[in-house]
């Protein structure tokens, strides 16, 4: 075992400043929803705008980051190992059997992961971004009389972009859960604050 | 290198958006600064005329004043005559109608019904002298009455039931020397006590307005900017801006709050994107009837009943009349939280001979909707009530109410119904019957005045709320956290729920396993 650098700064950084945003928008969100009561619904509205900003300036950089530096190959999906790792969290993981894909900083995430984080950015945060900015722009008129977005309707707008928001609390809540599934309980949440874990040492015979 | 230049980008960013949130709070209202500027000028008259020798004379009837004033203001008074204050209709277009003339000479309202038969009571708020009955002469100018709108000595008054005649004690020479712009008194007069008293039909027009503080009304109020019903409700020869919808059909030659405080007011730009379909009244006036109380419901059923052969009255606790055996039962209403409508300034009324086609028949329905462009949410009074109607022809019946002694068929000196009912039909050249009954109506009311200092405006989450909000019973569109779709909510709420199942239960099985299989040791 050796201690490896496997999420570098802007990565944990991304990661962290986006788990926040997106609690805070949650909590906003259904507070304009009208599910909670907390900030009142007038500041809930203005925080879930200036929330909304700069998760999307957040996501360009990540997008920019992801494009410059290669590590967007990280979610291209293999199917090749995906029954295993399937296999592994509904049975292999209660006989205390070893993960049946190897992390390594190439490509440190399983195919389970993977496909699951690209559903996450190419469908989830899509979903929510776009109905948002709809809403957010959704008017008959503005301050020039120009009609802007109207042809579409709100309640459309408003039921997909709370859809997206449940899914979002669902995803998290299994997230969470998931990050106890490393080689100890908190070794991955560890590693997404330190940036370090320990792996397997790579044998020279793999490739 | 290149994870520096993106945080350092990435904090710009922030604190960017940051700043344009903070900016936007701290800006003055220049807007309402120069407005307010503008409105405490005083208008200084370049006429004294008292100083006039054409006035200064012993005038024997008010036609003698309206001569004197004519032959100065040699053609104003052509502007009156053509003017709805003095032809008590106006010609307009109203859908399903098309051109018809209409005014208080034609329609009926859910308070005393309606003018004809009864105009020499009524005529007390006509801007004429001599209005006896359905034969006033239009045409006469010499029965233009000027002092009752441009008195500023506060001596006119028009006598109780006299077709428009002044009071007897009126000084006409001092009245006509101490001419000038109309101010509060000169249309409170007659718009304050509309419907037989203060504050009976509009609820935001009443005598507390005379003087008043900034809570009742910010632009009136006397510790305020003391604003005149003419600074809003300005003239153009004589044709006043601004109508009312108790009588008014069209969406034209309105008086409305942008015409000074333009459609974007506020500084945040959320707030004024909701003047596209939210008027401004519908948040700055959150209460009417502040100081007194308006009439909300009169039941003209329950009109009629003596106590030893005598009329009587009962008092609520607010001491208003809650029964008048001339007029009915009524309910009075302070501080009442306005009903709210769609609403694009078109109308159409009941006029005499309309059909009755529903129940409760809406005297004056005000057409609008979520999908017109040109509807906005108005804030309203409803009036409810109900008027006798002739059961046979299925139409609301004109009584004769006014009659200056008993015997003469007026209801409110013989109680009775059918003699009254007889002689206003055949006044207004329509058939009765003889059957009667009584009809539940309705009578809507836009509420435009007792505008609260911006502190008391409504709150978001007073619209903004799942129950019971302002708008609980405006529906047809999306309204933010008081509207949802239950299907995808519950799909949701289970999405969250089976989450957390699932998770406990894969977390539970691999713990217990674990200790099972010695992985975990646990001391108790």
């Amino acid at each position: 075992m050796k201690k490896v650098l496997i999420y570098k700064r802007f990565e944990r950084f991304w990661h962290w400043s986006q788990a926040t945003l997106i609690i805070f928008l949650g909590i906003t969100g259904f507070e304009v929803h009208g599910s909670l009561e907390i900030f009142g619904f007038e500041k809930a509205v203005l925080y879930h705008r200036i929330a909304a900003y700069l998760l999307i300036a957040l996501i360009m950089f990540a997008i920019f980051w992801h494009i410059t530096t290669g590590e967007w190959r990280q979610y291209i999906p293999s199917f090749k190992n995906l029954r295993a790792q399937i296999q592994y969290y509904t049975k292999g993981i209660f006989k205390n059997e070893p993960h049946p894909t190897k992390k390594t900083t190439l490509s440190k995430l399983n195919p389970l992961q993977a496909l699951t984080y690209l559903m996450f950015k190419v469908v989830l945060i899509p979903l929510v971004v776009i109905t948002g900015l709809l809403y957010m722009y959704h008017r008959t008129i503005d301050d020039n009389n120009v009609v802007v977005v109207s042809d579409i309707d709100l309640e459309l707008i408003a039921v997909l972009h709370t859809l997206g928001a449940f899914l979002l609390i669902a995803f998290l809540i299994v997230h969470v859960y998931m990050t106890t599934t490393g080689t100890t309980p908190t070794s991955n949440i560890k590693a997404m604050l330190t940036g370090y874990e320990e792996l397997e040492e790579e044998e020279k015979n793999d490739e | 290198m290149l994870k520096g230049i993106l945080i350092t980008l990435f904090a710009t960013v922030v604190i960017l958006i940051f700043a344009k949130s903070l900016y936007d709070e701290g800006e003055q209202n220049i807007k309402l600064e120069e407005l307010k500027q503008k409105y405490s000028l005083r208008k200084t008259p370049s006429v004294d005329h008292s100083r006039l020798s054409e006035l200064k004379k012993n005038f024997r009837t008010p036609q003698d004043v309206t001569e004197a004033c004519n032959s100065c203001h040699t053609e104003r008074h052509k502007e009156i005559m053509s003017s709805s204050h003095w032809n008590w209709e106006r010609v307009s277009y109203v859908e399903g109608r098309g051109i018809r003339y209409s005014g208080k000479r034609n329609v009926i309202n859910n308070y005393c019904i309606g003018a004809s038969s009864n105009e020499l009571a009524c005529a007390s708020c006509h801007i004429g002298f001599g209005m006896t009955n359905d034969e006033f002469d239009f045409k006469n100018a010499r029965n233009v009455d000027c002092m009752v709108c441009h008195d500023n000595s506060e001596e006119y008054i028009k006598a109780s039931a006299l077709a428009g005649y002044p009071d007897r004690t009126v000084n006409l020479t001092k009245v006509a020397q101490s001419v000038g712009l109309p101010n509060k008194s000169n249309c409170g007069a007659c718009h304050f006590y509309s419907g037989g008293g203060n504050n009976v039909k509009h609820g935001d027009l009443e005598e507390a307005l005379f003087d008043c503080n900034r809570d009742v009304d910010v632009h009136m109020a006397s510790n305020g900017m003391d604003m005149v019903c003419t600074d809003c409700h300005t003239a153009d020869k004589h044709q006043m801006l601004g109508k009312l919808y108790s009588v008014s059909s069209e969406n034209i030659n309105r008086s409305s709050c942008e015409q000074c405080h333009t459609n974007t007011p506020h500084q945040d730009r959320i707030i004024n994107l909701h003047n596209a379909k939210v008027t401004c009244q519908a948040c700055h006036i959150p209460i009417y009837a502040k100081v007194n109380a308006t009439k909300m419901e009169w039941y003209w059923s329950e009109a009629g009943d003596l106590k030893n052969s005598e009329p009587y009255f009962i008092e609520d606790s607010m001491g208003n009349h809650s029964y008048l055996s001339i007029k009915g039962r009524f309910v009075w209403k302070k501080n009442v939280k306005p009903d709210y409508i769609w609403f694009n300034g078109t109308a159409d009324h009941y006029i005499i001979g309309d059909t009755i086609k529903t129940e409760p028949l809406i005297l004056n329905p005000l057409y609008g909707s979520y999908e017109d462009k040109d509807s906005k949410l108005y804030p309203v009074k409803i009036h409810i009530g109900d008027q006798i109607y002739d059961t046979k022809y299925k139409m609301l019946i004109q009584p004769k109410l006014f009659s200056v002694e008993k015997g003469d068929s007026g209801f409110w000196g013989d109680f009775n119904w059918k003699l009254a009912c007889e002689a206003g039909m055949r006044i207004v050249g329509l058939p009765f019957s003889g059957e009667y009954g009584f009809v539940k109506t309705e009578m809507y009311w836009p509420v435009n005045h007792m505008v609260s200092p911006k502190e008391q405006a409504v709150t978001c989450n007073e619209c903004h709320t799942r129950n019971n909000g302002r708008l609980v019973n405006v529906t047809g569109f999306y309204l933010p956290s008081r509207d949802k779709n239950n299907f995808v909510d519950i799909l949701g709420i289970l999405a969250i729920v089976f989450s957390i199942l699932g998770v406990i239960a894969h977390g539970g099985i691999r713990t217990y396993l674990a200790i099972k299989n010695k992985r975990i040791n646990i001391n108790f």
